[in-house]
């Protein structure tokens, strides 16, 4: 039996003016439903293990959380071997309402990108204000990267995590490499 | 000669040579000259020659507006054309060539233009050019060419990178002089986010070279502390080298910033764009000084008044040893006392006004000595590569020559025009100041946001104020404005710093000079330096009838070339004006548009060049087909082998190849690109049937159905299998083409038109990697792999089932694009890459190999199953291509069913789809037409048909194809012509489009 690879089979990047790593694989399961309805919360935390989060907020705790990704949506992060026991556990909480709950781990490629300077790393890609304060841990955006879709959070407070879809990993992999190329610090953030 | 000072130099490090070269010469200058002060040191005056006539060009100014100092810049991988000599930063091994000449800048054949210069005015060419006809192709087009543009293209791909940046703030304050410094300070006290930008690489602007006085202190020192200041708030962005420019809706801002223009072999970028959304931007652009029309104001020596200074005070150089200044207003003044304080010659200043006293800096430049002659002007200049002498007249006379002064050089001064391009940029209006002939940005009439207010303010001389004390308060109270409209408090008690007040005397507007030279002195007063421009060409213009400011420009060319008109535009309208007699208000400007200054295209590009250049997207198993000789093709953004070559194998070879072993033995084919779109809820099955032609909701769980789906208007836009995955639950399979967009259709759908179904859709197409294993040994494989029972009945024709193959999780599709015995097998994406690599082992004895694109192509062909965007083109309905079973009856409602009931969609004369089969056996071309009897009105034949797909066959050994015919369907057994692009007609017969394993026993195993 054969195991799960990621797109880049962990590739990494340190040469840079920020340390890129391709993590994974990762447990993560979209979970559509009425989100302020009790039902659905009740069934999404049991699945993520910790709170509902706020619009544009996601909460951690380990390789567990919950992503708020739209008025009817959240994202379930786990480890990936838990992916299929609690898929099914929430296909049975959700089955008295209308909800849908389908595996999307291998959908997508995980990066970190890591240091003082990955705010200016990701300023140069994403058309979001990441000005200390600004953007923080707690916070996700869903937007793009240059020219693709992306999400992403800080899992603390100088290291960010960027979901892409899986077949552009290559892409998402050499388009961060370029932005965090030597010698191409901006000084726009008080690091 | 223009040469360097023992003295001056601000902005020099003396203490460090640098080395260059200009046109093969090498030259020497220090750390903190432009390459403009670098070659004036070096007595090289002469730069270029203008675009029309070839004549000789010189440095004119000494910042960005400079219009004719124009370089080849570097060489290979870092050669640009048309580089500024005067905001290009002189760095050890430059190298420059001048541009628009040959043999040579000196002596260069192309001056022979100004000989026919009476058959060359504006718009010389809409007449020119345009008998005889045959004469555009391959006479006027390439001397055209030839004769077009000035720098040189460059031959080798760029080797520097470049990169954007998004920032935001409150307040962007544009201009890094005294007021873009005190609204930065202003707006930076109140706690407002700021971002500061200076175009060169020093701040101050103006003020430190005309000797300003700022709190009783020199402005340098003013500048100095408001730096440091500056650097210590932690709300302040500051950059130099940075230009704004171009000013957008919503506060946008792009910045272009040149990061190693001036050390090039440092790491890193070399310009970085940045993309600034700002609350609101305050505008301290500054003024550009305009030029005098006098005859040979185009000669090389005759410069800016202002610039004239610059170069004194900044890089220590002087222009000639003997400069004669010719000014219509006081400020011009400031350059006979520098002059004069280097110990240059001025024999005389020329002013075009006659005062009733001497103003402060007349009284002033008379007490060093020098003689200024009130109501005097320039007749002409004399000299041909260089000025050699002025001769003078009165302003207010035709021109005659009252006496020769001489010298090397002139500085002119026409007045001042505040840069007013960024608060246009969107919409901001401006009014015409009489007292200082310009126009000033409307403080009324700003640009406006979605709010409706102003989001741009300018301020200091971009505003119309010219006296220091006025510049610095209105920066201040502009910032203190801006940041209580953005809700920030502005400090209690702060108070605009004092600028010390020169009372100057009125300036005169000039438009000519003199004022009633004649036609002969006009044809020699120059507009626009780069184009070549004269007074006597704008006003052939109003005497065309080109009256409108904008048809003017167009027809002279007049603010067109590369500087966009900046020392031009104001002295050309104002002669159009005086042209039409009418005032100059309402002549107006041309519309000024971004950028200010040229940009980079790679600065616009940013990132996207290279492997990232578009995001291309790959299969788990790509890696596999790229070791295996894939021939790419590209879908959308995926990347799909179109066949695997081998080794000595056409790609003809191998795609013949892999369809002969598909049905014959076991072929494989990547099918992870199609969209898979999971579809769940009480009302799913209900959405469904409106999406789709066919009855999706009585299908049962277990069960696959081929089904299509419209537009609106009836028009096929994509088809798949779907999955009945359980009671609430369907898989939808579209094109690979079609997964985002139709997931975006059902999504639109439900968002807007039935928000009240439940339903909910997810796009998985991503999640799974997809195998089709195909052809007579397809089963034999998958039970080497084990795991499922897959035998006949066990999982029948267009049924699904869950199960393990191999240890691998799978769903298995029963399902056949091909005709053969088919499975489409769907395994979590992280897994592909492993179970493919296990079905090539397992079909290693059963002849396995893998197919690709162009084969999956012709064994649907053979089979007569159609293909999205082949036999589909957006307006192609299902009846066209005999899919009528496909459309319920039983429907009430679908997209598309009312839009299938207009008339033009149940026209008989609408083509049908056919088989086609040539006589010959020879491959009819794709997109060809069959032709009928007579022809159009056009004089082009009728045409009764197209070839909508077509492939040489290997299964049947001869070309297949088809197509929509009309009456096609009752024209079976019929011979149409089709006439191909290579001269040679094909005949071909309508025959079934199902050429193979009609009854298809094939897959029925």
């Amino acid at each position: 039996m054969s195991e799960p690879v990621t797109a880049l089979k962990n590739a990494s990047y340190a040469a840079g003016i920020a340390e890129i790593s391709e993590v994974g694989p990762m447990g993560m399961i979209t979970l559509r439903g009425d989100l302020p309805a009790k039902t659905l919360q009740k069934a999404a935390i049991a699945a993520g293990g910790v709170n509902m989060p706020d619009q544009r907020g996601i909460l951690t705790e380990g390789a567990r959380g919950i992503a708020w990704m739209s008025p009817d949506e959240v994202l379930i992060l786990c480890p990936y071997d838990e992916v299929h026991a609690r898929l099914a556990d929430l296909q049975e909480t959700t089955a008295k309402q209308h909800a849908l709950a389908v595996n999307v781990s291998d959908a997508r490629a995980v990066f970190d990108l890591r240091g003082a300077r990955a705010r200016e790393v990701m300023a140069k890609l994403a058309p979001v204000d990441f000005a200390p304060g600004q953007f923080g841990p707690g916070m996700i955006r869903r937007t793009r990267l240059a020219q693709v879709p992306a999400a992403f959070w800080m899992t603390d407070e100088t290291t960010f995590r960027i979901v892409c879809f899986r077949s552009v990993a290559q892409y998402m992999f050499d388009l961060l490499k370029i932005a965090a190329q030597p010698g191409s610090e901006v000084g726009a953030f008080q690091v | 000669m223009s040469t360097r000072l023992a003295t001056g130099g601000r902005l020099l490090n003396k203490s460090a040579a640098v080395n260059f070269t200009f046109n093969g010469k090498t030259m020497r200058g220090y750390a903190g000259d432009t390459l403009a002060s670098a070659l004036l040191a070096n007595d090289q005056m002469l730069v270029g020659r203008s675009f029309k006539y070839h004549r000789p060009r010189g440095i004119v100014a000494a910042g960005p507006e400079e219009p004719n100092a124009l370089v080849n810049l570097g060489d290979e991988a870092k050669f640009e054309p048309n580089q500024r000599v005067t905001t290009t930063e002189l760095f050890e091994g430059l190298t420059a060539t001048s541009q628009n000449h040959w043999p040579s800048l000196e002596f260069d054949v192309g001056a022979i233009n100004k000989h026919l210069s009476r058959f060359l005015p504006a718009g010389f060419y809409y007449k020119m050019f345009m008998y005889p006809r045959a004469f555009w192709k391959h006479v006027y087009e390439p001397i055209i060419r030839q004769s077009a543009g000035l720098g040189k293209a460059p031959k080798t791909a760029d080797a520097d990178t470049y990169e954007h940046f998004y920032a935001f703030c409150d307040v962007l304050v544009i201009g890094g002089g005294v007021a873009g410094l005190e609204a930065a300070l202003s707006a930076g006290r109140a706690g407002a986010r700021v971002i500061l930008i200076e175009q060169t690489a020093d701040w101050g602007g103006r003020t430190p070279v005309d000797g300003g006085i700022i709190d009783d202190a020199d402005a340098q020192s003013f500048v100095d502390r408001a730096l440091t200041e500056l650097s210590k708030m932690d709300n302040v962005i500051l950059r130099t080298r940075t230009m704004g420019a171009g000013v957008y809706d919503h506060g946008y801002v792009l910045g272009y910033e040149r990061l190693t223009d001036h050390q090039p072999d440092a790491a890193g970028p070399r310009h970085r764009l940045w993309r600034i959304r700002a609350g609101h931007i305050i505008t301290a652009t500054g003024a550009i000084e305009r030029p005098l029309s006098f005859a040979g104001n185009d000669i090389p020596g005759v410069m800016l008044a202002a610039a004239v200074r610059d170069y004194i005070v900044n890089f220590g150089v002087s222009v000639g040893d003997r400069t004669v200044v010719v000014t219509n207003n006081d400020d011009a003044y400031l350059t006979a006392i520098a002059l004069k304080h280097a110990g240059l010659d001025v024999p005389a200043i020329l002013d075009a006004r006659v005062l009733p006293q001497d103003s402060e800096l007349m009284a002033q430049a008379k007490a060093l000595g020098i003689r200024v002659m009130m109501g005097h002007a320039v007749s002409s200049v004399k000299g041909g590569k260089r000025v050699t002498g002025v001769a003078v007249c009165s302003q207010a006379g035709e021109g005659a020559v009252l006496e020769e002064i001489a010298c090397d050089a002139v500085a002119m001064s026409g007045g001042w025009s505040p840069v007013v391009h960024l608060w246009s940029h969107c919409g901001g209006k401006l009014v015409w100041d009489d007292v200082n002939a310009c126009f000033n940005p409307d403080p009324n009439r700003p640009p406006t946001g979605a709010d409706g207010q102003g989001f741009v303010t300018a301020a200091g001389a971009a505003s119309g104020m010219f006296q220091l004390d006025d510049v610095l308060c209105d920066a201040h109270a502009a910032a203190d404005g801006v940041a209580r409209s953005l809700g920030f408090k502005t400090p209690k008690g702060a108070t605009a710093p004092k600028g010390a007040r020169r009372e100057e005397a009125p300036m005169m507007p000039v438009w000519l000079m003199p004022q009633g030279a004649s036609t002969k002195l006009r044809e020699k007063a120059w507009l626009d330096y780069q184009n070549d421009v004269k007074v006597s060409d704008v006003r052939l213009a109003a005497q065309e009838g080109f009256v409108s400011v904008e048809h003017a420009k167009r027809y002279t060319t007049l603010g067109m070339a590369t500087d966009q008109g900046k020392l031009s535009n104001i002295n050309g309208l104002a002669t159009l004006a005086g042209a039409l007699n009418a005032p100059i208000p309402s002549v107006g400007t041309t519309t000024f548009r971004p950028p200010y200054h040229p940009i980079s295209m790679a600065a616009i590009g940013g990132e996207a060049r290279g492997a990232v250049f578009q995001p291309i997207r790959r299969t788990p198993m790509h890696d596999w087909h790229d070791e295996n000789g894939a021939e790419w093709e590209p879908v959308g953004h995926w990347r799909r082998p179109y066949a695997y070559k081998r080794p000595n194998e056409t790609t003809h070879d191998a795609v013949m190849r892999e369809v002969t072993n598909t049905r014959s033995n076991l072929g494989l084919l990547d099918a992870s690109t199609l969209g898979k779109i999971i579809v769940k809820g009480p009302d799913a099955g209900k959405f469904l049937d409106m999406m789709y032609t066919n009855m999706m909701s009585t299908l049962k769980p277990g069960k696959c159905r081929y089904g299509l789906m419209c537009s609106e208007n009836g028009f096929l836009i994509d088809d798949g299998v779907v999955a009945r995955i359980d009671e609430d639950t369907w898989l939808c399979h579209t094109t690979t083409g079609g997964a985002e967009r139709i997931h975006g259709h059902m999504e639109e759908w439900l968002q807007t038109e039935w928000w009240d179904w439940n339903v909910y859709v997810a796009n998985v197409t991503e999640q799974y990697a997809q195998v089709a294993v195909v052809g007579p040994n397809a089963r034999k494989c998958l039970d080497k792999l084990g795991g499922m029972d897959l035998s006949k009945n066990a999982l029948g024709f267009m049924e699904w089932a869950d199960g393990t193959l191999g240890g691998f999780k799978v769903r298995v599709y029963r399902i056949s694009f091909s005709g053969e015995l088919s499975y489409e097998i769907a395994v979590d994406a992280s897994y592909g890459r492993a179970f493919w690599d296990a079905l090539m082992v397992a079909g290693n004895d059963l002849g396995v190999m893998p197919y690709g694109t162009e084969c999956l192509h012709i064994l649907r062909a053979e089979k007569g199953f159609i293909m999205i965007g082949d036999e589909t083109d957006g307006t192609i309905i299902p009846q066209d291509l005999g899919l009528n079973w496909a459309i319920s009856k039983k429907k009430e409602d679908f997209l598309g069913k009312r839009a299938q009931e207009r008339s033009h969609m149940t026209d008989p004369k609408r083509w049908k789809l056919v088989g086609l089969e040539t006589t010959d056996g020879a491959t009819l071309p794709d997109g060809a037409y069959a032709v009928g009897e007579g022809t159009n009105d056009n004089g082009q034949r009728n045409v009764i048909g197209r070839v909508t797909s077509s492939y040489h066959s290997p299964t049947l050994d001869k070309g297949i194809a088809m197509g929509l015919v009309l009456n096609g369907p009752d024209r079976m057994g019929d011979t149409l012509s089709f006439p191909g692009t290579d001269g040679k007609t094909y005949e071909a017969r309508i025959v079934d489009a199902v050429f193979y394993d009609k009854e298809g026993e094939k897959q029925n195993v």
